[in-house]
């Protein structure tokens, strides 16, 4: 039996021809944009060595444009960014929650584990 | 992209009738175990970093690792891997505007976009494949532990073997015989288990033979592992004192100096865990890819025959999608923590 109470969200992505030309410009765009990071992430990790001062600055900056990187794909390539507001936290807020403990967790217990190695390889 | 639907105030979205999300079961589920997903990648990575940071100087820098080009050899620092990111996000494009094609019912533009991403996919995969054996096969020279009990990789060009001339007969070859196949693989076999000398090498056959090697250029040492002379993080080893190092242990007649190489017990890169961890992490996001490859195609297949067209809506080739961009996202970050940093 069909039921008529049921809604077919899978049609609200509908759009027409001069939307479409709209959102393809913008695909082009992000392309170029996370083309040009890639290579100027490669740039600089080929030019700069590890010994090198500014190597900590070179983290930061590599961990700042994969971030770049991974927010355009996810709000752009993946539609995060046009999906609804409560959808949107549903996804991320959790998944940040666990991955930021999780580094929290990392980084303050690897002191201790690295002391212990240490020891322990000598 | 439920966004330009209509604005709709909370008591609507939240009053039981409408999805407060206004997004299909599909799609909700899809960016679930995309959730999940990421949660197991990132975990993988932070492991990761975790041990490569208590390993210190230790640990390989990716631009010393990978260095090669198809083709075209060695000194092209990371240019390959990048090329790899490049064809990943290509193929995530491609598959955006499949998507797009799909919201405007334009089965011959999803058709074309999904065997440009199909096709990048199996670009991707080939890249990976060419990686691993690279990485399991090694360099010529390998990683070598030098006298004072320190450990080097090293770095430059090597000599070209062109023969080996039998001195002494063995079971197979005789004496004056010109041996020229399989010259490189005998002698990283034979210097593996110390079968080299001056000079000299002792094949499996139980002949010695006189290498002829041309010279060595451009030879750097470094040290991974501090011994008695030599420590992590130090200077390094440069030119004739480096092959004189190299080639000391070499033809030390002592098994095991040298690795070349990588499997799951030791490596020529680093630490043990370096390789276990681009085995693990890598393999684990090419399995992605390759069964993101075999769901394009099966989608692929439901484009042609009109499935999609006769529902009304493109919205399988969107969820595929989903997992197709996570994909290019997790080689995103593997890409800045295993090889950049």
């Amino acid at each position: 039996m069909e039921r008529d109470d049921l809604i077919e969200y899978s049609l609200h992505g509908h759009h027409d021809e001069a939307k479409g030309k709209e959102i393809r410009s913008k695909i082009y765009k992000v392309t170029i944009l996370l083309t040009l990071i890639t290579i100027i992430e490669v740039f600089i990790g080929a030019s700069i060595k590890q010994s090198s001062d500014w190597w900590t600055t070179v983290k930061i900056i590599f961990i700042l444009l994969t971030l770049l990187k991974a927010g355009y794909i996810v709000m752009v390539f993946m539609h995060l960014g046009d999906e609804r507001k409560y959808l949107r936290n549903v996804i991320l807020i959790p998944y940040f929650i666990f991955v930021l403990y999780l580094i929290f967790i990392a980084l303050w217990e690897g002191t201790a584990v690295g002391k212990v190695w240490e020891t322990m390889w000598q | 992209m439920a966004g330009h639907s209509a604005q709709l105030d909370a008591k609507t979205l939240w009053g039981g009738k409408e999805s407060p999300f206004q997004t299909s079961y599909g799609k909700l589920m899809m960016w679930f175990f995309l959730v999940s997903d990421a949660l197991t990648f990132s975990g993988l990575l932070i492991a990761y970093g975790f041990t490569r940071h208590n390993a210190q100087d230790a640990w390989p820098i990716g631009e010393e690792t990978f260095n090669s080009m198809p083709f075209l050899g060695h000194g092209y620092p990371l240019l390959y891997v990048a090329l790899m990111t490049f064809i990943l996000i290509v193929s995530s494009v491609t598959m955006v505007l499949a998507v797009e094609a799909g919201h405007r019912m334009d089965r011959k533009g999803v058709t074309k976009w999904m065997i440009a991403t199909v096709i990048g996919g199996f670009f991707f995969l080939g890249s990976q494949a060419w990686e691993w054996s690279h990485f399991i096969h090694g360099s010529e020279f390998g990683k070598i532990e030098l006298s004072d009990g320190s450990v080097a990789i090293v770095k430059g060009h090597f000599g070209e073997i062109n023969s080996f001339t039998v001195l002494e007969a063995g079971k197979k070859h005789k004496v004056g015989a010109v041996i020229k196949e399989d010259l490189m693989h005998q002698f990283q076999h034979a210097a593996e288990l110390g079968h080299l000398e001056a000079g000299k090498i002792h094949l499996a056959d139980g002949s010695v033979a006189k290498i002829n090697k041309a010279h060595d250029h451009d030879m750097k040492l470094i040290i991974k592992k501090s011994g008695k002379l030599y420590q992590v993080g130090g200077k390094e080893i440069k030119g004739k004192k480096a092959e004189q190092l190299y080639y000391e242990s070499l033809y030390s007649g002592e098994k095991n100096r040298v690795i070349y190489g990588a499997n799951m017990k030791q490596n020529e890169y680093g630490p043990q865990q370096y390789a276990q961890f681009f085995f693990f992490i890598t393999g684990f996001h090419g399995f992605h890819v390759f069964s993101g490859v075999i769901i394009n195609i099966l989608i692929l297949l439901g484009v042609l025959s009109g499935t999609y067209h006769k529902r009304g809506h493109y919205e399988m080739v969107e969820k595929t999608g989903l997992y197709w961009h996570f994909v290019d996202l997790v080689w995103v970050f593997v890409f800045t923590f295993f090889y950049l940093l």
